[in-house]
């Protein structure tokens, strides 16, 4: 897939540099693939969210966790800009894709969904053939030839561990599947269109426990290509699977009596569970709060 | 306490509670009401069934005598023996390919518009109001403004009182009628759908043509086949942009001639003509004639009906 | 790492711009197609209020309060035109409105799921017949088989009861699908309350149902009276009158509607030319009838939105 791979990512070259530079010196100033500053999400008068400040790294799994409206979701919206799609919805402060900010008139959103997959709380495979899933993305970024598509779909559901349990029936509807399969076909999906980054937006809450393992497994599988973050509400799978956590709590507006998201700690998931340094955190992770 | 304990609403004894516990079966009021209620729907069934009846009956001295006949003469309004409704079925076929045209595109875009882009902006709110308002206007007020639009003020593109200035007409009357369903069916279409195409990566028009409107086209089929049967039994807009009710001659034209050019008529216009006519003959051609729009339109409809119960809740 | 980073620029994340014309070509096409249809409200209103205010301001006053309607002697009254409406649609009320709701609670109380299954298509074809095959339905059976056994013989081949009762079959289906989707909305909780407290299924029906889901009958109600008003084929068929018709208050006597004066003015034989006072007073008549159903529609549409919203 030579003209996907061109017109994709920049990123593939550098793989390895990069990896380098993770494991050797992570806390140094390397440029974050996300960084956000002074970040806000209102819906119409009603802020969901303030002040979150956080720096997600490359090929690592960052999680965040936090009592439900907490603003979780809504900042994982922000990086592929998924909140686009709410028309009363506004972001205030800055969120840095590699430097860019995101939300610059010159960028468009279409192409960062491409480069910044993003994965469903419940699995929403098309009502089509796995194949067609597969195929969708590429297609639209002008792969025609079959044995291009082809090779996309074998090498990306083998990706996703999904090739073996499908392969004999590609052309079955994707609907047919149990609701772990789908979502692994939906992962496989982000990454036919080779993405820079994967958000999960509680992948499995929909899923029973052996089906949340295996993606589990999965999330371990695909880090090294891939930078994924995921928000859960399960703090067992955010220390499991996640090398950093961020914890968001709400606050309660005194004027207005609404809640508003905020980020409490954002650290390696180790420490988090371990020491945290904010007591919230640690009400919370202890199972003393929410 | 006991069961035979007295209480306010008169259960006296062991003997009276079993008896109102079981007192269902005299529910003498609430059988009384069900009935009634029943003979209404009942009823209703009965008009149906005596519509057909009377129609197959008044019909009959035309489907037995001279149905080949009757199904390729002309519309004839002044002679019973000689008439006919094979241009009032060319007419409704033509008008259908008309609406067809122009009403299904126009409206599935509009409604594409309404569901997919316009969200709850002002101009999508005033739309929306306009669409309900426009599926309640009398048809025959569409007539007017088929008269004043299509038929005078673009005599020049439409040729006047001819089939195309009718077709145009019907097609702006089922208009709101294909905007609604369409609109239905797509907002049937769960976000997850639409969710899934953007997040990787493509736009809302790739979105939408890729997976939306695959989705949502049973839904949308079902609403367009209605339009069809609304505007295939609608007679008085026609009437007003210049339907033909007496003698239509249809000589040697070539057929593009007869679209451009010469009048027109329609199934229910014909009809309409005919139920003006006085005598036994006649009334056995309009019988004859408005047993065929009917079974065409419970055709259509029925079809409508089965599409929708095939493919509804799929989700 | 410098090198890798640089590589990250803000071009790269612009869409292929045939992929973002192609975007943005389809969203100005779907939202001109919907503003067409604001068009379409807006000629109407201008080709009605343009010839309607014209004829306001050439007829004859006096004309518009006479012996009867007979546009082309240049009589124009109104009230024949109006009173011949409401017997019509005060006639099909009376059909539709019983039997209308009879259907919708029967549907919606009463019948087992599978009966409904059934039966409410059946209801549904009822409302796709075309009302010229009712304006025949109305000549050839009601009117000599149920009106004359009503009065005895003293009504005439073509007159507005005939066509008040086909106009009331016509409105059956409305009611009863306006208003079963009312009854259907009230919640369950609200219909098992009323049976845990001992009501039997009528009382639950008549005292907890249908005082819930009021607002949407009456929408259905009105939104019935509004496609009564409206309905013309019947009416000219049906109800004789056709070139004009006097004043009469007698049911059973031919008579003229609004609408059916309408159809009258534009067709065949009686079609006037394209100017003069006849002509329109098409326009006037269209123009009354638009107002009123417009006025209808919009109360019915906002307590059918009432009830929604409640549940």
């Amino acid at each position: 897939m030579p003209e996907l791979a061109s017109a994709l990512t920049p990123l593939r070259s550098s793989e390895n540099s990069r990896k380098v530079n993770m494991t050797e010196a992570a806390e140094t100033d390397q440029v974050p693939v996300f960084r956000t500053r002074g970040l806000a999400v209102y819906y119409g008068d009603f802020r969901a969210v303030r002040d979150v400040n956080l720096d997600v790294r490359g090929q690592e799994i960052t999680a965040f966790i936090g009592p439900s409206g907490c603003g979780k979701s809504t900042v994982l919206r922000c990086f592929d800009r998924m909140n686009d799609l709410i028309p009363s919805a506004r972001v205030e402060g800055s969120v840095e894709y590699h430097g860019i900010n995101l939300y610059d008139k010159a960028v468009d959103a279409v192409e960062v969904r491409r480069r910044v997959g993003m994965v469903f709380q419940k699995p929403n495979p098309f009502p089509k053939s796995i194949y067609d899933n597969l195929a969708f993305g590429p297609r639209l970024n002008g792969i025609k030839k079959k044995n291009e598509l082809d090779e996309i779909v074998e090498s990306s559901l083998k990706r996703a561990a999904l090739w073996d349990e499908v392969k004999d029936r590609l052309k079955a509807s994707a609907m047919g599947l149990s609701g772990g399969q789908q979502q692994r076909l939906c992962i496989a999906r982000c990454i036919a269109v080779e993405p820079d980054v994967i958000l999960m937006d509680e992948p499995c809450s929909a899923l029973d426990p052996i089906a949340t393992a295996r993606i589990e497994d999965l999330m371990q599988e695909i880090k090294r290509d891939f930078t994924i973050i995921i928000v859960t509400h399960n703090m067992q799978q955010a220390a499991r699977v996640s090398d950093r956590t961020a914890f968001f709590t709400t606050e309660v507006n005194n004027e207005s009596d609404r809640r508003t998201g905020v980020l409490v700690e954002f650290d390696l998931t180790q420490k988090m569970f371990s020491r945290p340094s904010d007591e919230r955190t640690e009400a919370y992770v202890t199972g003393r709060f929410g | 306490m006991s069961i035979a304990t007295p209480d306010r609403f008169g259960a006296q004894s062991a003997a009276s509670l079993t008896e109102r516990l079981t007192g269902a079966r005299r529910d003498v009021r609430g059988r009384i009401v069900e009935w009634i209620l029943l003979s209404a729907l009942g009823l209703s069934l009965l008009i149906l069934v005596a519509l057909v009846v009377n129609l197959v009956d008044r019909a009959w001295p035309v489907l037995d005598g001279r149905l080949g006949d009757f199904l390729s003469s002309g519309l004839d309004a002044s002679n019973a023996a000689e008439a006919g409704v094979w241009q009032a079925i060319r007419g409704t076929l033509t008008l259908a390919i008309i609406v067809a045209i122009v009403a299904f595109p126009l409206g599935i875009a509009c409604a594409i518009y309404l569901e997919e882009y316009a969200g709850q902006s002002r101009i999508a709110r005033l739309i929306r109001i306009n669409v309900r308002n426009l599926a309640g206007v009398p048809s025959i007020v569409y007539g007017i403004l088929g008269l004043t639009i299509f038929v005078k003020f673009a005599g020049g593109l439409t040729g006047g009182r001819t089939v195309i200035a009718g077709g145009l007409t019907l097609a702006t009357l089922v208009l709101p009628v294909v905007i609604i369903t369409a609109s239905e069916a797509l907002r049937a279409v769960p976000q997850s759908i639409r969710e899934g195409a953007l997040g990787v990566g493509a736009t809302k028009w790739e979105a939408v043509r890729s997976h939306v409107l695959p989705s949502a086209a049973p839904g949308i089929l079902t609403g367009t086949v209605l339009a069809l049967s609304r505007a295939a039994g609608e007679a008085a807009p026609l009437l007003l942009v210049g339907g033909i009710t007496g003698l239509l001659r249809t000589g040697n034209q070539s057929i593009w001639q007869q679209i451009t050019e010469g009048g027109f008529t329609s199934m229910p216009v014909a009809i309409f003509s005919y139920a003006r006519q006085t005598g036994a003959d006649f009334q056995a051609v309009t019988g004859a004639a408005s047993l065929i729009l009917l079974v065409l339109v419970i055709i259509i409809n029925g079809l409508a009906i089965w599409l929708r119960n095939r493919f509804e809740s799929r989700w | 790492m410098s090198s890798d980073t640089n590589r990250w620029e803000i071009g790269s994340l612009r869409l292929a711009p045939a992929r973002r014309r192609a975007d943005t070509r389809m969203r100005l096409i779907f939202s001109a197609a919907a503003v067409a249809t604001l068009a379409i409200s807006i000629l109407i209103i201008y080709t009605l209020v343009k010839d309607a205010w014209g004829f306001f301001i050439d007829v004859p006053k006096g004309d518009l309060w006479n012996i009867g309607w007979f546009p082309r002697r240049g009589i124009f009254d109104i009230k024949t035109l109006i009173l011949g409406t409401l017997m019509v649609t005060g006639i099909a009320m009376l059909i539709a409105v019983p039997l209308g709701l009879g259907v919708a609670i029967y549907l919606s109380e009463f019948a087992a799921p599978r009966v409904r299954r059934v039966l409410k298509p059946i209801i549904e074809v009822l409302a796709g017949i075309p009302s010229v095959v009712l304006g025949y339905f109305a000549i050839s059976f009601i009117n000599p088989n149920i009106i004359t056994a009503l009065v005895g013989g003293s009504n005439k081949a073509f007159n507005v009861a005939a066509a008040g009762v086909a106009v009331g079959i016509l409105t059956i289906p409305i009611i009863a699908s306006v208003s079963e989707d009312a009854l259907r909305a009230v919640p369950m909780a609200l219909r098992e309350a009323s049976y845990g407290l001992g009501a039997r299924r009528v009382s639950t029906t008549f005292r907890v149902v249908f005082p819930a889901a009021i607002s949407g009958i009456v929408a259905a109600l009105i939104l019935g009276i509004s496609r009564a008003i409206g309905e013309t084929m019947v009416v000219a068929i049906a109800a004789g009158a056709v070139g004009g018709g006097l004043f009469s208050t007698d049911p059973f006597q031919p008579g003229q509607t609004m609408t059916a004066a309408m159809a009258a003015l534009g067709f065949g034989s009686d079609q006037v030319a394209g100017s003069g006072l006849a002509f329109q007073s098409l326009f006037f008549i269209g123009f009354l009838l638009f107002v009123i159903t417009l006025v209808l529609n919009m109360i019915g549409d906002r307590l059918v939105r009432k009830v929604r919203e409640e549940y």
